[in-house]
């Protein structure tokens, strides 16, 4: 698979560029950031809601494997269609500060556009440590891989 | 985890960012890498010190002289940092991009 997705991360900013062209026409690339139910399927997340305008709120929630449910709200700065989207992200019940997104939408020809996503952290390390979330998360599902393996092997139903 | 924050606080100093740029293309003394910097001699030497003990840095002994090189297998390892949080992202707009390309408008 092609590497379509760039994420630029400069040492010490504050700040990441994450950039995808896609082989889409730019109303249906921004479509796909307007529709609920689009944004579901893609996000794997529940919308509980998506106000597509400037003052409005979204507010979405994932289901982790383990039933646990998380939280993910945020307000709508900017909102121009087939344009840009500015709204601010943040993770319900966790220690980080809530981040600021520029989203970018460009014609790039008649089937083809680009996103380009900006993103603001309220300091350089609450970037890399949001740069290091998937990281940790696949040590840690690794982790518990191998722990799942061991309970059912060694301690056999002993414990979790 | 812990060495590789330090990874992480090590990189995010502007002088040290100099210092790997300037080992790149060529392994130096500690003393021809403070002559790169305004900065002063023990300032440099405890930069040295922290990139060494993240392990961005070897030291080399060549005859009284101590050499540092960069060490690329910890270098690519903070560009692998990245990728799991690419690959979501890629993962996510592969989908978004199949899903569209399918989308029919509601009649």
């Amino acid at each position: 698979m092609e590497r379509k997705t760039k994420v630029n991360a400069e040492a010490g900013k504050q700040e990441i560029v994450i950039t995808r062209e896609f082989e889409l026409p730019l109303e249906l690339l921004f479509k796909a950031y307007v529709e609920p139910e689009i944004v579901e399927q893609w996000m794997g997340t529940k919308v509980l809601k998506l106000e597509s305008k400037k003052h409005g709120s979204w507010q979405f929630e994932t289901t982790d494997p383990k039933g646990n449910k998380h939280g993910f709200n945020g307000v709508i700065h900017e909102f121009v269609p087939n344009q840009k989207i500015t709204r601010t992200f943040e993770m319900e019940k966790t220690p980080f500060p809530v981040q600021l997104e520029f989203l970018e939408f460009e014609q790039l020809s008649a089937d083809s556009s680009k996103l380009t996503m900006h993103i603001v952290y309220k300091s350089v390390a609450d970037r890399d440590q949001m740069l290091k979330l998937p990281f940790g998360q696949g040590i840690n599902m690794a982790h518990n891989r191998l722990q799942d393996v061991v309970s059912k092997s060694k301690y056999h139903g002993k414990e979790q | 985890m812990n060495l590789r924050r330090d990874v992480f606080q090590a990189i995010a100093d502007p002088t040290r960012r100099a210092i790997l740029l300037l080992l790149a293309s060529q392994s130096l003394t500690a003393g021809a890498i403070a002559a790169n910097f305004d900065t002063a001699r023990p300032t440099v030497s405890k930069h040295l010190q922290i990139l060494t003990e993240c392990e961005l840095l070897t030291q080399e002994q060549s005859g009284r002289e101590i050499y540092y090189h960069l060490n690329p297998g910890k270098i690519k390892e903070i560009a692998d940092f990245i990728e799991p949080f690419r690959n979501m992202w890629d993962d996510r707009f592969n989908k978004l991009e199949s899903i569209m390309k399918q989308y029919k408008p509601k009649q």
